[in-house]
């Protein structure tokens, strides 16, 4: 297991304050998720993930990327596990970053929720087919074939990406890599 | 009309009324030394670049107005990251502007290279690394709007030295919204629905107390503070950040609270059935053992900062708000229900609390033909000093003491490092606080400890001019170092030993320009301050030889509840205390 189940951030932060032991590794027991929406600066996630450190607030995932609307800002989503301290003072911190333009929380009944999983298996020619039906069940798809591996890409619920992984466990997993989940709110299906 | 990146600076500075600033240059920061010489700001030199943290920090705590500092990339820089951190700990306004090295050579590891925005990312409320010459009026602006309003705090402008030789067309961002803040608003106004539940648990409380902080200060709200006081007769503590917030001598002042706190401060507060935090942050140091503390008191909590309403205690009402404008709106309040009764009769308090005052005042031994004691030393300054006098202490003993026993009367005569808690910040604190505030007696109440951190300082205050009088509490201990040994660990004193006469503080003081005076005994106290007194061409520093044995009290010991005060030995006279 490495660092990289627990999701990835692509300004290459390094977190510190991840959290280890949990049985899903894409689903925290107490988790809620913060959309931030950001000033597109340098040394921006820096600061949004030392301040996490500094006051001791635990970052379960964290993704990272421009938004389409307005070049000026990037969008972050953190998965904050609320074990650690509670919402309100994690969002009160935050806010307090010049930096910070807005930040919604998403509870997770209240939002969509997707993750990307690659993932490397060492195949030999029987386990080879039986791969590619499984990720063809779970609606993923083959991204490269090599001699004796294969790499799978995966995208959707955190909680079906655990499931996956789950039934990888019989086979010889050589990396895996997941993104962190990114979050939208739910849309009103009424006026 | 074109300007350098350098005279865009220091024109910058000019816009936002900067009349001193405090540095010291150097290789980086070269180019914006140039045009100093042309400035009407006036420059003082320091000898370290701490110094010029803390008289910016000085300078800003008597006046209101931010503090600034300039000093040059790499050790300059990183010299100036204590009083950062000390002025993010205590909201003080600090603009630091640091040079960096060329852009191109920035990551390469290059001589005198340090990633400074990165070291002070967390101990700032926000820094600039500026890496286009046209952003510098703008960022500058912005430095100084945020470091002003809302929460004050330090902030930091990195500049690269390629930056300041370029050129740009001078233009000044006139609005706020021309500042590139998308995601800085400070509030101001409080909730008006919240300050009227604020006005309710007032009119049913029978054991209020208004639990003053540094943000009533901040907020420049002292008037209205004795407006509410007045106008409720609730009785008001004012914590280490904000004495001088509410006059000391008025009857409803019962002091400091806290870990040294007055014992009737502190125990008023345990018993209250309703706390009205003014602009405090229940900092440890108030509150002893947190789940112990005032444990029957709803809470109002009014700050300016959210962050602060539940981080250490849950409020019953939370206004998020400037002090000044939430206390007018609660007066406004209890204007508006004129038909019932704004307290309710608050003698009963009062008469336990008169009991509190009487049985537990402050109290020392006297010194019987012995060795100085410090306590009266702060007294006898007190009562030598006019009442507008700053009065500027380090951190430690000598602190408390300070803090205990003088008198303060009005806001900004007080200027001390409370969060952060740095030795070695009186000295040029004090000097900061005398450019700002030249027309005023400033006295630093410093100890042996602290002065020999920074006394290099007084060679500047010789150099500009700056007449500040040091009395060094001169223990030859760290004292409360020292006190917490004897306390806590068995009387076995570990590396807290430091010399009464090494060095030679008169001496010292003499190499420095400064008249040195020495009290050695009880009878020599009072002629020392007379003779410092009658100086005000330079500086002055009194080594006053007092009782290394003297312990502070009332103490709350560290981690203890605040029901678990000690109070002096010979006050206790067999009695169990609760």
């Amino acid at each position: 297991m490495t660092a990289a189940g627990a999701g990835a951030a692509s300004g290459g932060a390094s977190l510190s304050a991840l959290p280890g032991g949990r049985s899903g590794r894409g689903a925290a027991p107490r988790h809620h998720i913060l959309s931030v929406l950001v000033e597109n600066k340098a040394g921006v996630l820096a600061r949004v993930a030392g301040l996490f450190s500094r006051r001791g607030f635990n970052i379960y995932s964290l993704a990272v990327a421009p938004t389409d609307e307005d070049e000026r800002f990037s969008r972050i989503t953190i998965v904050v596990d609320v074990e650690s301290a509670p919402l309100e003072q994690v969002i009160m911190q935050l806010d307090k970053l010049v930096n910070v333009v807005s930040i919604d929380e998403l509870s997770p009944a209240e939002a969509v929720e997707r993750e990307l999983v690659l993932v490397t298996v060492a195949v030999g020619p029987t386990e080879r087919s039986e791969l590619i039906q499984l990720v063809g069940v779970f609606g993923g798809q083959v991204v490269s074939v090599g001699a004796d591996r294969l790499t799978v890409m995966l995208a959707g619920r955190p909680e079906k990406i655990d499931d996956f992984e789950g039934l990888l466990e019989s086979y010889t997993v050589l990396e895996l890599q997941r993104t962190g989940r990114v979050a939208l709110p739910k849309l009103e299906r009424h006026h | 009309m074109k300007l350098t990146g350098a005279q865009a600076l220091i024109k910058s500075l000019e816009m936002q009324g900067v009349d001193v600033m405090f540095g010291l240059p150097g290789g980086a920061i070269l180019p914006v030394y140039d045009p100093i010489i042309d400035s009407s700001i006036r420059h003082v030199l320091v000898r370290h670049e701490q110094g010029a943290g803390h008289m910016a920090e000085g300078y800003a705590m008597v006046t209101g107005r931010p503090g600034v500092a300039m000093v040059t990339s790499g050790p300059g820089a990183t010299n100036i990251v204590t009083p950062l951190a000390n002025a993010y700990m205590d909201s003080t306004p600090l603009i630091v502007v640091s040079g960096q090295v060329a852009t191109p050579a920035i990551g390469t590891d290059a001589f005198q290279e340090c990633d400074i925005t990165g070291v002070t990312m967390g101990i700032t409320k926000h820094n600039w690394l500026i890496k286009d010459v046209d952003e510098i009026p703008r960022v500058v602006a912005a430095a100084f709007h945020v470091a002003t309003t809302g929460r004050p705090g330090p902030v930091l402008i990195d500049l690269p030295k390629d930056i300041s030789n370029q050129t740009m067309e001078w233009y000044w961002p006139e609005a706020v919204e021309d500042l590139d803040l998308p995601g800085y608003h400070p509030v101001t106004f409080g909730d008006p629905v919240l300050v009227g539940e604020a006005a309710d648990l007032i009119a049913q409380a029978e054991r209020p107390v208004l639990y003053v902080g540094g943000g009533v200060l901040k907020a420049r709200a002292a008037e209205a503070l004795r407006a509410l006081a007045d106008r409720t007769g609730i009785p008001v503590v004012t914590t280490l950040m904000a004495r001088g917030a509410f006059p000391d001598t008025h009857p409803q002042a019962l002091g400091m609270p806290g870990m040294h706190g007055h014992y009737t401060a502190v125990t008023a507060m345990q018993r209250a059935d309703l706390l009205i935090n003014l602009g405090a942050r229940f900092d440890d140091r108030v509150t002893g053992k947190i789940s112990t503390f005032a444990p029957e008191a709803k809470v109002i909590h009014v700050d300016i900062d959210p962050a602060e309403l539940g981080k250490v205690r849950v409020p019953d009402v939370g206004i998020a708000g400037d002090c000044r404008q939430v206390i007018e709106e609660l007066l406004l309040a209890m204007d508006a229900r004129s038909d019932k009764p704004v307290v309710r009769d608050l003698a009963p308090w009062w008469r336990q609390i008169h009991e509190w005052q009487e049985r537990f005042p402050l109290h020392y031994a006297d010194a019987d033909g012995g060795a100085i004691k410090p306590q009266n030393v702060v007294e006898q300054l007190r009562d030598s000093a006019d009442e507008d006098t700053i009065v500027v202490a380090g951190v430690g003993q000598h602190q408390m003491w300070a803090s205990q026993y003088w008198k303060f009367e009005h806001p900004y005569t007080w200027v001390n490092s409370g969060g952060a808690g740095t030795m070695g910040f009186a000295v040029p604190a004090s000097i900061g606080a005398k450019v700002g505030r030249p027309d005023r007696t400033v006295w630093a109440i410093d100890g042996d400890g602290c002065f020999q951190m920074t006394a290099q300082e007084l060679v500047t205050a010789s150099a500009e001019q700056i007449p500040v009088k040091i009395a060094i509490l001169n223990n030859a201990y760290l004292g409360m170092v020292r006190q917490w040994q004897e306390m806590f660990y068995e009387e076995r004193y570990s590396e807290v030993y430091l010399s009464p006469d090494l060095p030679d503080y008169v001496k010292w003081a003499e190499a420095m320009g400064c008249v040195g005076i020495r009290a050695e005994t009880p009878e020599d106290v009072g002629p020392a301050i007379e003779k410092a007194n009658s100086i005000d061409d330079r500086p002055v520093v009194v080594d006053f030889r007092t009782d290394a044995f003297e312990k502070v009290f009332p103490m709350v010991p560290a981690g203890a509840s605040n029901d678990d005060i000690v109070v002096h030995p010979d006050q206790l006279l067999g009695e169990v205390l609760r």
